[in-house]
């Protein structure tokens, strides 16, 4: 069993526009010492998914079950809750600046951290941690640095601040949302080159949150592609970098400058992510897919496994031969769509072809 | 982006018809008053220390650097939009630093910038049409009916939809509202733009449709390009020149090839080295330069070179003496790096790792850092 079960997972929030369906049936796993990555664009649910786990998502519809250890965490009550939050599933935001209170000295924060959980540890002791802490994730003189204020800190070290007082009782899965994207590229590398000797070291399970495929490329075990509140495909690292099925997928590392293709122009995916009140109806990518078929217009694709893994699954109408980015896969999903593709479907595929960022992407 | 030049190897400088913009030892302090009606000057920060680069006609420079690294305060002195220390800002022949308002207002026109945040630099309670149309009525050029007409041609040309020409920034995604920056921005039909981060707030595939789009524009107009990025991937596909920058200097430029391929600086070793790359193997077989620290305050800037408390291979003279920016024996000769001891091909930099970091603050750089180094 794994220590983090999400099964159909749904989160909807009622607003005066209508409903906002953030997350749409989202399954998942994350073992003990793993690391899952889940990648999407702004508006894909990643960000609702993992508050919703925590509790933090007051006022929307949720369903779905996601067990920890044992316990659903869909189920536990606020008092309940709070007791795993923090213990046991600990959090580190994007903005350390927000996340932690301008006003105490970073030390207290800590020692506030370890006490709210565990009464019976004395003052003393508390402190004594948060040194211990602050030391562990490279703060350079921790002894005299727990007594400055947040704002006596770089944005990298509020950000290893946020990981000590995430470590600071020993949980089991840490949930990693965008750690570094508010920071420079060498502070990045240092911060997720402590997360994963720090997780290495523990055993500790991460979920990391992020649009940034360079960040999952390096840290990820296994990748979650969400789009539109869905999982658009599952696999691991490898399959999803170099064995892409589902057309988001492929149309997101194209998207991507890379030197070593060295081509002039990028394929963009054409048009935008699409709203979450109105979603598109069958598949939700086939507004902007250059394979749009019939099929994706009306029916809503499920996760199906496209690999010999059985692990790696997509959820998209093409056969499992269209996997990879290789000649013989860009046939395969020319094959299915000159087969599958009617009047309705080529109405689409035009729309897409017409808007001026088409220019150089690939029609079928 | 890759414009003819790109093929051209690297051939004899430059003639002065090729360029646009030449930068001369520009200094940017800001004056830090101290407490009190009088508010003495306490110190400054020197956020920019001495700078000189180029900007071609029709081509990028892509300028990288880290946050306090001054690129920011660099472009907007080169644009007038902040008056400079000291230095030369040469544009299209004139020295244009140090201009008055009015003498200014004619190259204004021709120097145009877009923003990292198209959310903050468009005016939320104003309609499109009128946003795009400022320069217009600003610059008196073009009013009524040819006005409209103007606007609509170039939402049409940045991709957006010219019936849209009434909707308010609200409306707009945030693709699209760096469109609307774009568009305002083409209006006076200016020979150089400078974009700050134009890419860095949006999704992945929108900052391809953007790229594109400049791309697109480049060529059609013969812009001329000052882009500054954080993602070294963006900046190596957008540009022809790279120009790095650490604590208000330029520790190396050149063409992107040699600078991307062969770094000489360390500095730009690191940064090479921690870009995150898309590519599972890749990152895999890379070897990260983890630097130490953060980047000092430019208040009180290191003495010497100023990466040397960060640096891996720093040595005494590091502490004493500025490196000149200079071309070095083996490289192209527009590749110049400001380096003691420069990396050599194949060194590896990285048995420094360590998150027992050293302290950031200037003077007790070196500490656990002194690497088994060959000097130049």
């Amino acid at each position: 069993m794994s220590l983090l079960e999400v099964r159909d997972l749904r989160v909807s929030f009622r607003t005066a526009d209508g409903v906002v369906r953030a997350v749409r049936g989202v399954s998942f796993d994350v073992d003990a010492g793993r690391t899952i990555g889940i990648v999407g664009e702004s508006g894909s649910g990643k960000t609702v998914l993992t508050q919703t786990l925590l509790g933090l998502t007051p006022g929307a519809e949720v369903s779905g079950q996601a067990v920890f250890d044992g316990t659903d965490l869909l189920a536990l009550d606020e008092e309940q809750m709070r007791r795993v939050r923090g213990a046991q599933i600990a959090v580190i935001f994007q903005d350390p600046l927000t996340s932690l209170h301008p006003l105490y000295k970073v030390g207290w924060q800590i020692s506030e951290m370890i006490r709210s959980h565990d009464k019976s540890v004395s003052k003393a002791a508390a402190a004594e941690k948060s040194v211990e802490l602050l030391d562990r994730v490279g703060i350079p003189h921790p002894r005299q640095r727990v007594n400055d204020y947040p704002h006596q800190f770089s944005g990298g070290m509020r950000q290893r601040a946020m990981i000590a007082m995430a470590l600071s009782l020993s949980p089991k899965l840490i949930i990693a949302d965008e750690p570094t994207t508010a920071l420079d590229a060498t502070v990045q590398a240092q911060i997720l080159d402590l997360l994963l000797r720090l997780q290495r070291d523990s055993d500790t399970a991460l979920i990391m949150i992020t649009h940034d495929l360079g960040v999952v490329a390096d840290i990820a075990d296994e990748v979650l592609v969400m789009y539109a509140g869905r999982a658009a495909e599952i696999a691991s690292k490898r399959d999803i970098f170099y064995r892409p099925h589902h057309p988001y997928t492929k149309g997101l590392l194209e998207s991507i400058p890379n030197s070593s293709a060295g081509a002039a122009r990028l394929r963009p995916i054409t048009g935008q992510p699409p709203s979450l009140i109105n979603v598109p109806s069958g598949c939700a990518f086939h507004p902007r897919c250059a394979y749009v078929m019939d099929k994706c217009l009306t029916d809503e694709p499920v996760l199906t496994p496209v690999g010999e893994d059985g692990f790696h699954q997509s959820a998209c109408w093409l056969p499992v031969s269209a996997a990879g980015l290789s000649e013989e896969a860009e046939e395969a999903r020319k094959r299915s769509v000159g087969e599958a593709r009617g009047e309705a479907a080529a109405k689409v595929a035009e729309e897409i072809a017409d808007r001026p960022e088409a220019e150089g992407s690939v029609i079928a | 982006m890759t414009s003819p030049q790109a093929a051209t190897p690297a051939a004899a400088p430059p003639g002065e018809d090729d360029v646009l913009v030449r930068v001369e030892n520009l200094v940017k302090y800001f004056p830090i008053r101290g407490p009190g009606l009088l508010a003495r000057t306490v110190g400054h920060v020197q956020a920019v220390d001495g700078v000189s680069l180029e900007l071609r006609r029709g081509q990028t420079l892509g300028l990288v650097g880290e946050t306090g690294s001054g690129k920011t305060t660099l472009a907007r002195c080169i644009a007038g939009l902040i008056p400079i220390t000291s230095g030369r800002v040469i544009f299209d022949g004139h020295d244009i630093a140090g201009l008055s308002r009015r003498a200014m207002r004619p190259y204004r026109r021709d120097i145009q910038m877009i923003f990292q945040d198209p959310y903050g630099s468009l005016n939320p309670r104003r309609r499109v049409g009128s946003i795009i149309g400022d320069p217009f009525a600003v610059h008196h050029t073009a009013s009524g009916a040819a006005r409209k007409r103007a606007i609509q041609e170039l939402m049409e040309r940045v991709g957006l939809n010219p019936e849209h020409y009434n909707r308010f920034p609200a409306e707009f995604s945030g693709g699209q509202r760096q469109r609307i920056g774009l568009a305002r921005a083409l209006a006076l039909r200016p020979k150089l733009i400078i974009a700050d981060e134009p890419v860095s707030a949006l999704d992945v595939s929108i900052q391809a449709q953007i790229l594109n789009l400049l791309a697109d524009l480049q060529n059609d107009f013969g812009l001329t390009y000052l882009f500054i990025a954080h993602d070294l991937e963006v900046v190596r596909h957008v540009s022809n020149q790279v120009t790095v920058m650490y604590l208000g200097r330029i520790c190396e430029q050149g063409p992107k090839d040699p600078v991307y391929e062969k770094p000489r600086h360390p500095y730009t070793a690191a940064l090479l080295s921690a870009a995150p790359a898309a590519d599972p193997d890749a990152a895999a077989a890379r070897q990260r330069i983890i630097l130490t620290g953060d980047i000092p305050s430019p208040i009180n800037p290191p003495s010497g070179c100023r990466f040397h408390p960060r640096c891996p291979k720093a040595q005494d003279l590091c502490h004493e003496q500025d490196p000149p920016l200079e071309t070095k024996p083996g490289d192209a000769p527009e590749h110049q790096t400001a380096c003691h001891f420069p990396v050599q091909p194949g060194e590896d930099l990285t048995t420094t790792s360590t998150i027992a970091a050293a302290d950031a603050s200037a003077g007790t750089g070196g500490e656990g850092s002194s690497l088994t180094g060959g000097a130049a």
